[in-house]
């Protein structure tokens, strides 16, 4: 089996993985993060939305031998210690999640979202979002979470 | 001063630490030693006979543990999926209610249909076995739709040959047709309420683990109420006592109704779990999900509204046909009964009503409740009517509502369809939602986008809803199988705070920061020595679990009874403490005092004396600080409100926008204005989404044509607007924190909001027949260049 190694939240792992091996499976079942989350099977719905050197990627599109080598942040790393990444935070204050299944591939998405662009418009962070499906909210709190938390960022 | 952690405080929830972080526990996140993984494999076929399953390839597969068909779960006793409610035709006859094996037996009956399990080391070597299997089919004649079922050219069960469920009525179908018959204005429309597939984000999980030691079952699902899983599977499917058998819910990602009902996949993880002596785990992928949790809605409907000279209601008459799919899933058969039928008073004094409900199965996914259950295609129903007839008559639709609102003053109010309504301002939420949307100046709004190309068209929906379901000996009555009370208990540490067990299940509504907002509210203890524990039937007495927006009405009620006799107790110690008398203490923001003295006595000390019980009052009472309640509901609430919608419909496209959606909605007494506000966002979207989005199909052999998020189109961000949310309150009257419930609303008001705008924007170029729901760009388009 093909060998893979990458930084995941700051930490250098390692692995055996099958070839046909997912890197969201990688990060969900040998590494145990299980905060990035599987909601589909076609790559619509973003709840498995991490960050590959920086860019936000779903999880379920990419091989983990495809991330040899990569830096990768998951929802578990962002946050700095005990202290909230502003993003989440802003989340929080904004009841922008309800059932949370959605949330951490949102928040990677909206993290995103806002180092592109720090005063997004309802409109902007709508559209950005539109391969990150919620059921719960209606998204109306999420993009007030998101406008927030970019601010909160800047 | 009101506690900024009480009833009536935006506080930002308990359980979002864990979920923003990634540390929530969804059942996926769960792993067993030792597990097992399960693969279905799934029948291709909408209608056939199975001839022969060859196993052997299955079981040359590296990694296969075992395979299972229908034949060994009926070899090893295990019995078929029960139904919880059984409805009885006019003529007296039970529902026909045909066997709903775990795994087929001989037929499957729709895409999906589980026909045998492959068990194996690995999710990819399950996989592979279930792929290797050998099944003959025989392709039988489809059911794919109602009209097909009718028609009976097919049966989808040998022992129902005209494939109708059941046959029900309510009221005097002769009596209503006279009233129809003598009324100044009839207005008919032939609604179709669109099939839905519910979709919470996280796809359904079973895991089964036995302990041979103690001969204890568990089951880790995706429920929205465990305790119920518990005595369906046990005592129906697997014959296993309760006191053997443990079901967790942990965190779970959305339900919507569609993790109400108990499925074969958590039947056979369980008892494969006890005969493999490891645990079995299977999770669903989306596709799976699509053709296994039950869908919602499917009426065809025609409706007849009476009214007189002055526009009143005299007469309603509704027939409906309901797709039941191919199985009874768990409480399928009072969907579009009980919690249809009953609803179709709607706001209105509408004297005579008459409800004609045929039942069908098809080879179609079981259909069951989804978010609102029979209300939102109640309320469909009336609110495109009464629309209508506002238009076909020339009045106002808000007028002409206004005309036949039960009166404020005309509470409880009995309806002519077996309800009595607690407490209502109809007429308010209609005039906050009309000032809201600035309903005066619409025309103008109206005449500038055809000054741009554009149509525009405005809708109301004045909704009501039956919520926190139920007394137990009503819905007794009317077939239900089950209570429906709660359960709550309070349990009080030896230094003061407190643990709260509900038999609720939160997965998604915020029950951890609701309830524990009620109790530091009543003991005066903050918040965050409150905690609040579900979905675990090892630590919580008993429940019902969530859904109907019972929660707060049934399972906050429990709570407060346990809270009711936590201060009659903790007053007898605080008078035992202070030598004083019971009935001269007092208790308010947490501290005891005594009438007239400055005596006094934290919460705290009462709390420590309860379980240091030196200086206490042995005679009279035990040590300890812990109660638990069950609540039976005098009635159902009924929550209602008005939803308005404006649209704009691009001609060239077809394409609509939604440019203003305004609700105003009653729920009683809010707790959580934040959560509920949330709440009502989320209904809409999912409303909106029904009338303008979503729709799932069939082709004409019973294929699923929407079986992925590629073909059904769920709302996107970029599909809604914002939302402008308002509320009145008027209190129910008969549970104890004077709450309605406000999970369903959204989704129960806006598809006849959205509908009755587009409706309204088509008449303005012309086109007066109404299109069915989704209103896709096609449709419209088609509609209004008369193809």
């Amino acid at each position: 089996m093909p060998s893979v190694s990458m930084t995941i939240n700051g930490k250098k792992v390692l692995g055996e993985v099958e070839a046909r091996t997912l890197l969201v499976d990688f990060i969900r079942e040998d590494q145990r993060l299980t905060g990035t989350h599987v909601g589909c099977d076609t790559s619509q719905c973003g709840a498995c939305v991490i960050h590959i050197n920086g860019e936000a990627v779903k999880s379920c599109t990419m091989l983990a031998v495809q991330a040899n080598g990569a830096e990768i942040t998951t929802i578990e790393g962002l946050a700095n210690g005990d202290e909230l990444h502003p993003m989440q935070e802003a989340f929080r204050d904004n009841h922008g999640l309800q059932c949370g299944f959605c949330t951490p591939g949102m928040i990677m998405s909206a993290v995103a979202l806002a180092k592109r662009n720090s005063a997004p418009s309802e409109k902007e962070v709508r559209h950005y979002l539109e391969g990150n499906l919620c059921r719960c909210t209606g998204y109306h709190n999420i993009v007030k979470s998101v406008i927030a938390g970019a601010r909160a960022m800047s | 001063m009101p506690r900024d952690d009480g009833i009536g405080a935006a506080v930002r929830r308990k359980e979002d630490f864990r979920f923003i972080t990634g540390r929530g526990s969804y059942t996926d996140d769960l792993n067993r030693p030792g597990q097992a993984f399960a693969a279905f494999l799934r029948s291709p076929h909408a209608h056939a006979r199975v001839d022969s399953i060859n196993v052997s390839p299955a079981m040359a597969v590296e990694g296969v543990v075992a395979v299972y068909t229908g034949q060994d779960l009926a070899d090893a006793g295990v019995n078929g999926l029960p139904c919880g409610w059984q409805v009885h035709s006019k003529n007296g006859e039970p529902m026909a209610e045909p066997a709903h094996p775990a795994l087929a037996q001989g037929k499957v009956r729709h895409v999906g249909d589980a026909v045998a399990v492959v068990i194996a080391e690995s999710r990819t070597a399950a996989r592979a076995g279930a792929e290797a299997l050998e099944v003959a089919y025989t392709p039988l004649p489809a059911i794919p739709n109602m009209k097909s079922a009718k028609g009976a050219v097919a049966t989808v069960h040998d022992d129902v040959t005209n494939n109708q469920c059941y046959d029900w009525e309510l009221g005097d179908e002769a009596e209503i047709d006279a009233a129809l018959a003598a009324s100044a204005h009839q207005v008919t429309l032939s609604l179709v309420n669109n099939r839905l597939v519910p979709n919470p984000m996280e796809p359904r999980v079973a895991i089964g683990d036995f302990d041979h030691a103690s001969g204890e079952h568990t089951l880790y699902t995706t429920s929205q109420n465990p305790h119920v899983i518990r005595l369906l599977m046990g005592a129906f499917v697997l014959g296993l006592p309760e006191h053997k058998l443990r079901v967790v819910a942990p965190d779970v990602g959305g339900g919507f109704g569609s993790k109400i009902f108990h499925y074969a996949e958590e039947a056979v993880v369980t008892w494969a779990a006890a005969k493999l002596r490891r645990p079995v785990k299977w999770t669903s992928d989306r596709s799976e999900a699509f053709m296994t949790d039950a869908h919602g809605r499917d009426h065809e409907t025609t409706v007849t509204l009476g009214l007189d000279a002055d526009g009143k209601f005299n007469a309603l008459k509704v027939i409906t046909d309901a797709n039941m799919g191919a199985y009874l899933s768990t409480f399928a058969p009072c969907v579009p009964t009980y919690l249809y039928a009953t609803l179709l008073a709607g706001q209105y004094t509408t004297p005579k009503i008459y409800a004609g409900v045929r039942a069908w199965f098809t080879n179609t996914v079981p259909v069951d409740a989804y978010r609102g259950a029979g209300r939102p295609e109640a309320t469909y129903v009336v609110e495109r009517i009464v629309e209508e007839a506002a238009r076909q008559i020339g009045v106002d639709p808000a007028e002409l509502r206004k005309r036949n609102f039960i009166a404020p003053d005309a509470f409880p109010y009995p309806t002519p369809v077996a309800l009595e309504y607690d407490s209502g301002n109809y007429a308010g939420t209609l005039d906050k939602a009309m000032a809201a949307v600035d309903y005066a100046n619409f025309k103008s709004r109206q005449a500038a986008s055809k000054a741009a190309g554009k149509l525009r068209g405005i809708g109301f929906s004045a909704y009501i809803e039956a919520c926190g379901i139920a007394p137990s000996a009503v819905v007794g009555s009317l077939g239900a199988r089950a209570g429906l009370y709660e359960s709550g208990a309070v349990r009080v540490h030896p230094t003061g705070s407190v643990t709260f067990y509900t038999g609720t299940h939160s997965h998604g509504q915020g029950h951890e920061t609701t309830f524990a907002q009620v109790i530091a509210e009543r003991l005066g203890v903050p918040i965050d020595n409150v905690d609040v524990v579900h979905g675990d039937t090892n630590k919580i007495q008993f429940g019902m679990g969530t859904y109907g927006s019972r929660s707060l009405a049934v399972g906050g009620s429990a709570l407060a009874k346990a809270l009711d006799k936590v201060e009659a107790k903790a007053k007898k110690i605080a008078a035992h403490l202070m030598e004083a008398s019971a009935d001269d203490v007092e208790f308010k923001d947490g501290q005891f005092t005594v009438a007239g003295t400055d005596k006094s006595v934290g919460f705290g000390d009462v709390a420590l004396t309860a379980y240091v019980p030196h200086n206490f009052p042995h005679d009279e009472l035990e040590p300890g600080l812990e109660e638990q309640a069950f609540y039976d509901p005098a009635n159902f609430t009924f929550p209602a409100g008005c939803h308005i919608c404006e649209v704009e419909i691009d001609p060239d496209t077809g394409r609509t926008e939604i440019v203003n959606f305004v609700a105003a909605d009653d729920f009683g007494n809010i707790v959580n204005p934040m959560i509920v506000e949330g709440q009502v966002h989320g209904g809409i979207a999912q409303g909106v989404g029904q009338a303008l989005l979503e729709g799932c199909l069939y082709d004409g052999d019973g294929q699923l044509m929407t079986g992925s998020y590629m073909d059904y189109c769920m709302p996107r961000a970029d599909d809604l607007p914002n939302f402008k949310v308002e509320t009145q309150v008027t209190p129910c009257p008969h549970n104890p924190l004077g709450v309605k419930g406000c999970g369903e609303a959204g989704a129960i008001a806006a598809p006849a909001a959205v509908m009755n705008a587009v409706t309204d924007a088509l008449r303005s170029a012309g086109v007066s027949k109404p299109i069915d729901m989704p209103a896709t760009p096609s449709k419209i388009w088609s509609a209004l260049n008369g193809a």
